[in-house]
């Protein structure tokens, strides 16, 4: 009778112990076991900001995928997506780099083309834009702001 | 001055005296798990003394960790106008670092003393040496099925405390704050990567390691230095083992940290 109540302390510990590590790895690490249902996707930027790796990648808000890699290819910043296999792009959706929020991270947004042809795993996203280069801009503004300044004196 | 001279000598041979014998029970204790009895049973039962047992009070010490740092950080973040990462706050520091090391820390003081004190006073009792008169081993019928079980039940342990901590910031986040629940579940699944569980699960792996190696060693050689067998040796014993357990645990955590970081 000891030995059984033994039994069912460790079976349900470990039952517990597992379900944890379980939750842990999969639904919070994003490791899955059965090989990625994940394909890639390059894109060509003239380039990625502050993108880093990791980064979401979004289409109409909702999350479809990762930043895989980020490489300098011919002197433009080649990204490697990693989309959702149930995802299909059609083959003139236009990448592009943005921001959430105003100081937020940089993420992937894509905007979905009407193609009827879609994009293989390994295709390449031709229509992209780099992100909004808010310091340039900022300068821009003012210098633009003094040139107009001077003219009027 | 002379004498100084001599017993500083003296000192350094000891401590080097003791760290090969710590050496060489580290590897008897390894060397027992592939000999004679068999550890089924033995294993099973510690589990349950490590793991089942510990249960509640990692539970307890999880999910008051976790409402703090939900507390602290909502503080913290509040300052920056950026409640929406209090998730991936708790728990990345719940998973990366606190999470192993409280529950090495608890485990140590609530299993580690347990084993130490008992093997001490198996050593007192001289039934360790009954053992060997029966050609027993005693690192592998004493030693190396605690060592197994507690492989086993740290890195489950630490898992549980890891996802009971995150319930706990949960509950002060949402709870408490009005923080939308969505947004604290995805600051955390945002945030964790798989290294971070991993780094998590090698730290409790090296932590059952070192609370085993040194609770067990210290209740081995109880009363081996004095060479006095008395119950004052064992306790002398215990509170060694831990003391020295729990700082082998934190600075083997900054260790680890900064390797695989």
């Amino acid at each position: 009778m000891e030995r059984k109540g033994l039994e069912l302390g460790v079976g349900f510990f470990l039952i517990v112990g597992f379900g944890c590590l379980a939750y842990l790895s999969f639904n919070l690490g994003n490791v899955s076991l059965w090989g990625a249902p994940y394909y890639d996707v390059y894109a060509d930027f003239s380039t990625v900001g502050t993108l880093r790796m990791r980064a979401p990648v979004s289409m109409a808000g909702v999350e479809i995928g990762q930043v895989k890699d980020i490489k300098l290819v011919n002197d433009q910043a080649q990204v490697t997506l990693e989309i959702q296999k149930g995802v299909e792009l059609s083959d003139d959706v236009i990448a592009s780099i943005k921001t959430s929020g105003i100081i937020g991270e940089k993420y992937v947004s894509i905007s979905p083309g009407a193609s009827e042809e879609f994009i293989k795993p390994g295709g390449t996203i031709r229509d992209t834009q780099p992100p909004l280069d808010i310091e340039s801009l900022i300068g821009q503004f003012v210098f633009g702001s003094m040139e107009k300044s001077q003219k009027q004196e | 001055m002379l004498r100084y001279v001599r017993m500083l000598g003296a000192l350094a041979l000891e401590n080097i005296e003791n760290l090969g014998r710590m050496g060489v029970y580290f590897s008897r204790m390894l060397r027992g798990i592939i000999r004679p009895p068999g550890k089924f049973w033995p294993v099973v039962k510690q589990i349950e003394f490590v793991g089942t047992k510990s249960f509640f009070v990692i539970g307890f010490t999880a999910i008051s960790t976790g409402m703090v740092l939900g507390l602290q950080g909502h503080y913290t973040l509040s300052k920056f106008g950026s409640e929406s990462v209090l998730g991936a706050a708790v728990a990345l520091s719940l998973i990366r670092e606190l999470g192993p090391v409280l529950t090495g820390l608890m485990v140590t003081g609530r299993a580690g003393s347990a084993m130490c004190a008992e093997i001490g006073i198996m050593r007192i009792d001289e039934q360790i040496d009954a053992l060997e008169c029966m050609a027993i081993d005693p690192y592998a019928y004493l030693i190396t099925p605690k060592l197994v079980a507690s492989l086993i039940a740290f890195p489950l342990l630490t898992a549980y405390c890891d996802v009971v901590g995150i319930f706990g910031g949960y509950l002060v986040g949402v709870g408490l704050f009005g923080l939308n629940p969505g947004v604290y579940m995805n600051s955390v699944q945002n945030s964790v990567l798989w290294e971070d569980v991993y780094m998590g699960i090698v730290k409790s792996l090296c932590f059952s390691v070192l609370m085993i190696w040194i609770c067990t060693y210290k209740g081995y050689y109880t009363g081996l230095d004095e060479g006095n067998f008395g119950p004052e040796q064992v306790s002398r014993a215990t509170t060694k083992a831990v003391v020295l357990a729990s700082i082998a645990i934190l600075l083997c955590d900054y260790f680890v940290t900064s390797v695989m970081t």
